[in-house]
């Protein structure tokens, strides 16, 4: 009989020889992080039920002016990329931080690359969801019809999320604490959203408030995403869209990556 | 793939750390050899979790040799964390897992990991394999973190105050896990308050204060042939306890028993103690305070 500390025995999932491959653990990390996602009903309510939320409340408001919900439908679009990613990531990754959790994995064999991957699908996993969702309640009750251009709606959901989730997790590095965390996200995400064109059509707004919107992402990915869905103005119109975004991302990975911690800034 | 080597596991010489001006460690010198269960023993802010976290490549040294398993930790190489296990003195967990997903995500990092309900039970949470971790009470989830630490069977554990939070039965169960890791040949790095858990578990201790380190021996060693010495005790004539302290006491006992011979009278109470490690300790790090 083995006793309660014997040598140890092999499990199953195992591979025979050699440690464990980085891809499995990426693999491994994404699905225990999905599981947990999913086991938390407040996050899971924060991702998921706030911007369909936001579109059934704006989509009754506009209710018969077709023009309002095409506006509107991609609008959601484009916030729903930023909660899941930016909002999101900002709030995980400063709780995980101040809670040891990151600094726990930091000292075992799970490759950094492999956690900040699992993290990245995890965030791409609830986009896509989002989206999803986003789209079928646009289709099923706003008459906006199926995205024209599935590929440019990819195109630019992909490059939402890796602005929106550099940026993310660059902010976790300035939120002093997690009591705080929400304070901080949201001075961010609710001018950036109502700046952006998400509730109405950015054309309309006055001029100094649409210059500062032609600064920030979301305007960006808000255009790009109602071309794909709504529009179907080509690719090729958009890729100035593409370019903005595609520089947030730049910065906010180097300060996503410059600035990240495994622990607690007072360590 | 354990890489047998007369190296000891772990060696610091002169390690020193500040903290902008505070300087927490100034010079510690120590070796673990394989095998050893050693203890880091100190007062609050003596610079053990700093010691040990250096050692662990949570934090860099300012200056120092270190090394752990004839490796650098401070490069944080994956092979080194294959091979060793972390108790921190204090760190969060994921809260919507049961401590068995918990115990088998950990598994699957290492190559050559233990079985999982093993692990579980060894820490005590048989009872508690399927409850998930944030319903769990403080002294549990310090059994967890010995769980996730061990379940990789790594060869070098490090344990920082590992039984703070822990009930008198916790207590003692976690130092027998200790001593079965100790009988299957693992180093142990360990700090701690407690006296009497040095004194159970260490093969050697090291007492730190302020940075230094004070005395290095076996806890029933430590100080003899060093600053403490025999304590002599005895009855006066008067029914005062009187204590001397001496390098010889056999010289002493001979001059106070002749001395009580020719007056004809009893020594009550004589009595001839080494210093226990308590005594040791407090004599060294209360000397330093003065
Ligand atoms: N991150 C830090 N920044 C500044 N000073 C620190 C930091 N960590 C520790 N110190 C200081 O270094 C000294 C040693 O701290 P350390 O945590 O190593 O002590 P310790 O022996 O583990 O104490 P305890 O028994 O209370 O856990 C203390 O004076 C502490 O204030
Ligand atoms: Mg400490």
């Amino acid at each position: 009989m083995t006793g309660a500390l014997g040598w140890p025995r092999r499990p199953r999932w195992a591979p025979e020889t050699g440690p464990p491959g980085a891809l499995l653990l990426t693999w491994r990390q994404y699905r225990l992080e999905r599981r947990m996602f999913w086991r938390n009903p407040t996050a899971a309510f924060f991702n998921f039920l706030l911007p369909l939320l936001f579109l059934a409340l704006f989509g009754a408001i506009f209710a018969g002016s077709q023009r309002d919900l095409d506006v509107i439908v991609p609008g959601i679009a484009g916030m729903s990329v930023m909660s899941t990613t930016f909002v999101a990531l900002a709030m995980n990754v400063t709780f995980l931080r101040e809670q040891g959790i990151l600094k726990r994995l930091r000292g075992t064999p799970l490759p950094s690359g492999s956690y900040l991957g699992a993290l990245a699908l995890h965030a791409v996993t609830n986009t896509a969801l989002q989206i999803g969702l986003v789209v079928l309640a646009g289709r099923l009750f706003f008459g906006v019809g199926w995205p024209e251009e599935p590929f440019a709606l990819a195109l630019f959901t992909a490059a939402g999320v890796a602005c929106f989730a550099a940026l993310g997790v660059a902010l976790s590095h300035a939120i002093p604490n997690f009591d705080s965390a929400p304070a901080y996200v949201n001075a961010i995400f609710l001018p950036v959203v109502v700046l952006s064109g998400v509730f109405y059509d950015a054309e309309t707004a006055p001029a100094f408030l649409r210059d500062i919107a032609q600064a920030l992402p979301l305007t960006h990915l808000v255009d790009g995403l109602s071309a794909a869905m709504v529009s179907g103005s080509p690719l090729r119109d958009h890729l100035s869209d593409l370019v903005v975004i595609g520089l947030w991302a730049a910065g906010g990975a180097a300060l996503a990556v410059r600035g990240w911690a495994w622990q607690a800034r007072d360590e | 793939m354990q890489t047998v080597s007369d190296a000891p596991a772990i060696l610091v010489r002169d390690l020193r750390k500040a903290y902008g001006s505070t300087e927490a460690l100034q010079g510690i010198d120590f070796e673990v050899a394989r095998g050893e269960v050693f203890g880091l023993l100190g007062p609050n802010g003596a610079g053990k979790t700093t010691t040990v976290e250096i050692l662990e490549g949570y934090r860099e040294r300012s200056g120092g040799i270190v090394s752990v398993l004839d490796m650098d930790p401070g490069q944080r190489p994956i092979q080194l964390r294959r091979r060793v296990g972390i108790v921190l003195q204090s760190s969060g967990m994921y809260r919507h897992l049961t401590v068995r997903e918990a115990v088998e995500h950990w598994a699957a990092l290492y190559p050559d990991p233990r079985d999982v309900d093993e692990t579980v039970a060894l820490a005590g949470l048989e009872d508690k394999a399927d409850q998930r971790t944030r319903r769990l009470s403080g002294g549990q989830l310090r059994r967890l973190d010995f769980a996730l630490a061990l379940v990789g069977d790594p060869e070098l554990v490090f344990l920082d105050e590992p039984t703070t939070g822990f009930d008198p039965a916790a207590r003692r169960s976690a130092w027998e896990t200790v001593r079965r890791l100790q009988a299957l040949g693992k180093t142990v790095l360990l700090t701690t308050h407690y006296l009497d858990e040095a004194q159970a578990l260490c093969d050697r201790v090291a007492i730190v204060k302020d940075g230094r380190v004070l005395a290095v021996g076996a806890p029933a060693q430590l100080g003899v042939g060093g600053t403490s010495r025999y304590r002599v005790s005895w009855r006066d004539g008067a029914g005062e306890l009187v204590a001397q302290e001496t390098d010889d006491p056999t010289a002493l006992l001979h001059r106070l028993t002749s001395a009580a011979l020719a007056r004809g009278e009893a020594l009550a109470d004589l009595s001839v103690t080494r210093p226990s490690l308590e005594d040791v300790y407090l004599e060294l790090t209360a000397e330093e305070a003065r």
